[in-house]
């Protein structure tokens, strides 16, 4: 088993990167936290009775809540308890917005993200998984904005050439676009 | 789209940087300050007495109340802002202006006769008190309210309480300044009361509006 307080350190530091700009840091700490996140979401919406095909969009969700909300971490303080309170608020709220009771306890939510995740058949099933098919409810600029540089892989530069439209106006409806998302996700589970 | 498209787009977003939470909560406590405070200036205004009861104890504590309560709810709700903050003991510090306006109140029952007490509480215009501190609470609040959206509060209806307490302290503030009753039997009643009336309301408001 891996030293959880090691753990915390190399990612509240790579978030510390993050914060200062470091793109490749940050993909790196959103991948790895991917497969703890995704094992929160399957037990806890198993535990608030929803569907495990859920929890891919309750990953999302997370993910872009973490995204949306980082500058609310302290760099003072452990990432782990921070990113535990952000999912567990996720998967609460939808829970509660579909009328069940979640009962869903911090600790466990921290026992999780310290803890080597599983790699199972069934999770290697959800990551192919198409969650997220609420991009098409965005506008068009927003979701080809998006679409570019996530789906396509393209650099901020790349994209707004073929798009035709500076990069400032690209990150804008990128950032716009992703504010969206986390909206929409927030009112398609009432 | 598959969650590791989702994590392209998000590091594609990483340059676009959310403004300072703590930058944002400064300004937007100030500007609701401000927006009370020239409605105060505009249609209550200092007493007349203001500046003559300057060196009386009773007015003074007014101010020691309602500024303990704003800054203890201002440290609270701060703390409330984000996920996985340590709240210690900012919970128990709103206790504090009730309890020091609960000790005035012991001092001023030694110092007053027995029968001017109901005088001293009934006061000159409680419905006033009532009614303005809510009211000059509504902008500071709204201030708040836009700098917890910006932050995570995991407790929305706590934190959508915690703002409401500090915003009823700085409305209180101004209207102690105009109030002509001074009697700590005054203050814990109907200054308390209005508070009660503004964190109600915000804990509604909180469970409504807080959530993200």
């Amino acid at each position: 088993m891996r030293d959880l307080q090691g753990q915390d350190e190399e990612w509240s530091a790579a978030m510390r990167a993050a914060l200062a700009g470091d793109g490749v840091a940050y993909s790196r700490l959103l991948t790895v936290l991917t497969p703890y996140l995704r094992h929160l979401c399957r037990k806890a919406c198993a535990r608030a009775g929803l569907a495990a095909s859920e929890a891919e969009d309750a990953v999302q969700e997370t993910l872009l809540a973490i995204h949306l909300k980082r500058h609310t971490w302290d760099p003072e303080q452990k990432l782990t308890p921070w990113i535990a309170a952000i999912a567990r608020n996720k998967i609460i709220d939808s829970a509660r917005r579909r009328g069940r009771r979640a009962e869903t306890d911090i600790g466990d939510f921290e026992n999780i993200l310290s803890s080597p995740p599983e790699t199972e058949h069934f999770e290697r099933e959800q990551e192919k998984q198409d969650a997220l098919r609420l991009l098409d409810r965005l506008s068009d600029k927003q979701r080809e904005a998006i679409e570019a540089v996530s789906i396509r892989g393209e650099s901020i530069r790349a994209a707004s050439e073929k798009l035709g439209v500076s990069e400032g106006a690209l990150r804008v409806s990128i950032h716009r676009g992703l504010k969206s998302l986390a909206e929409l996700y927030r009112k398609s589970r009432t | 789209m598959k969650t590791e498209d989702l994590i392209a787009a998000l590091a594609a977003d990483l340059e676009v940087k959310p403004s300072p939470l703590r930058r944002l909560f400064a300004l937007d406590v100030l500007a609701g300050f401000a927006v009370s405070a020239a409605f105060f200036f505009a249609f209550l205004g200092l007493r007349k007495t203001f500046f003559a009861s300057l060196d009386e104890p009773r007015f003074l504590f007014k101010f020691v109340f309602t500024l303990t309560m704003a800054a203890s709810g201002l440290v609270l709700v701060w703390r409330l802002s984000r996920p996985a903050a340590k709240i210690g003991a900012a919970g128990w510090a709103v206790l504090l202006a009730p309890a020091l306006a609960l000790l005035a109140c012991i001092a001023e029952m030694a110092a007053v006769p027995r029968d001017l007490w109901m005088t001293r509480m009934i006061g000159h215009n409680a419905v006033h008190c009532l009614t303005l501190i809510p009211l000059m609470s509504l902008a500071p609040l709204a201030g708040l309210f836009l700098a917890l959206r910006h932050g995570a509060p995991t407790e929305p209806q706590k934190a959508g309480a915690a703002a409401a307490f500090a915003a009823a302290g700085l409305a209180a503030t101004l209207y102690a300044a105009n109030c002509p009753d001074d009697s700590p039997f005054f203050v814990i009643v109907w200054y308390l009361l209005a508070t009660l009336i503004v964190v109600t309301l915000g804990w509604f408001a909180g469970g409504r509006f807080l959530r993200w």
